[in-house]
């Protein structure tokens, strides 16, 4: 059984090296080719000019910060139930992305909120459970790293993440159960999205390679983790050394 | 991935402990929710919901043709509504960018009765819909064409 594991681990990193390489190259291209569509192809905001384009970075690493957490929590559950090494790997990396996603998507929110609301921050429903997934995020990576036994760690960060799910739901549907000074959803509701097509297509555009962004990251450090963890075997050397 | 016995086990702690904290999180949030409440709304203002005197917020949209600013000053008085009650709000100070009439705002002030209230900070709500310039023209005039007829 062990062997298998290991080998699954070892069929990994030695398959990936050049699918990451290719993966990130069409990565890079699909995103100039979305920031472009998003900063300059589409048109302006009838209300807020040209400041509403930062939602082509926004929305994504909001939406992409929630995602993340399900594939860190579902990989994690997986992790702790089969005990599977790789879903471990994959579960604690997704957790730095997903960090740098709801980082990325505080910030940009801030810098729209300054000129659109009036203010960088209000301690409203949406904003505050965003801040608080942030915090469970980064609670996930440093108890996974005080842990010197990293199967020992990835075990109660599992843990920690799938409890944290709770909060998934609770960002979603904020807009909806409080009044909130963030707005409520633009296209995930049942009715037609409030966003004219021109402007609608590049955001989903955005979403997707920001999806694809993901899994190139992923792949890119989940080859890293299982160096860190295997880089003593002999296998490893083997392979470094060919 | 068979599940074992083993397995079994596992999945049952996991989902009694996930429940466990859910439920329990779940009955907090419950019993907070009513502080959860961001802002009030003029309906709640009216039916006395909201506590006189003390630092509130309150949400709404901006009457159309109620926004009167005083020469001279930053004083401005304006009427928010949201569809059912009304609410005067006295506000001195800038308004942002966004604010104007028929948008949505939401104030940070105290309530002097529940018809006046004392604005000391007016942040513009943003809705959720996109459009350009020609487009927003364009439903300007079929609304009008539509309130005409």
């Amino acid at each position: 059984m062990n062997i298998s594991k290991i080998a699954n681990l070892k069929y990994f990193y030695k398959h990936t090296k050049n699918v990451s390489k290719i993966l990130s190259f069409i990565t890079f291209s699909l995103f100039i080719v979305g920031i472009f569509w998003g900063l300059y192809i589409a048109p302006k905001d009838y209300l807020q000019g040209d400041s509403y384009r930062i939602i082509y970075v926004h929305v994504p690493a909001a939406w992409l910060s929630l995602q993340v957490y399900i594939v860190m929590a579902v990989t994690g559950f997986i992790a702790l139930v089969w005990k599977i090494k790789i879903m471990e790997i994959i579960s604690i990396q997704s957790a730095s992305i997903g960090a740098y996603f709801t980082l990325i998507a505080l910030v940009t929110g801030m810098i729209w909120g300054k000129p659109t609301w009036g203010t960088y921050w209000v301690w409203d429903a949406r904003l505050t459970s965003e801040l608080i997934l942030l915090f469970l995020y980064i609670g996930i990576i440093v108890i996974y790293s005080s842990f010197t036994d990293k199967r020992q760690g990835a075990k109660i960060a599992a843990l920690l993440a799938i409890v944290g799910l709770i909060n998934i739901p609770i960002i979603h549907y904020s807009v909806e159960w409080w009044n909130t000074l963030h707005q409520g959803p633009t296209v995930t509701k049942f009715e037609k999205p409030s966003a004219h097509i021109t402007m609608l297509m590049p955001l989903l555009y955005m979403l997707l390679v920001f999806n694809l962004y993901f899994v190139t990251v992923l792949i890119k450090r989940v080859r890293l983790g299982i160096f860190q963890r295997e880089k003593n075997t002999k296998w490893m050397e083997n392979y470094l050394n060919d | 991935m068979k599940i074992t016995k083993t397995n079994k086990k596992r999945i049952i702690k996991i989902l009694v402990f996930f429940f466990a904290i859910t439920s329990f999180s779940s009955i907090l949030i419950y019993a907070l929710s009513q502080n959860m409440i961001y802002f009030y709304t003029p309906t709640q203002v009216y039916n006395s919901e909201a506590p006189i005197d003390s630092n509130i917020r309150v949400g709404g949209m901006v009457k159309v043709n109620s926004v009167k600013k005083i020469n001279n000053s930053l004083k401005v008085n304006f009427t928010v509504h949201d569809l059912e009650q009304e609410l005067n709000v006295t506000y001195t100070g800038i308004l942002p960018d966004l604010f104007g009439e028929g948008q949505g705002v939401v104030m940070t002030g105290k309530l002097i009765s529940k018809k006046i209230f004392l604005a000391e900070e007016v942040l513009a709500k943003h809705d959720e819909n996109y459009m350009p310039p020609e487009v927003a023209d364009m439903m300007k005039e079929k609304n009008k064409e539509m309130f005409n007829k």
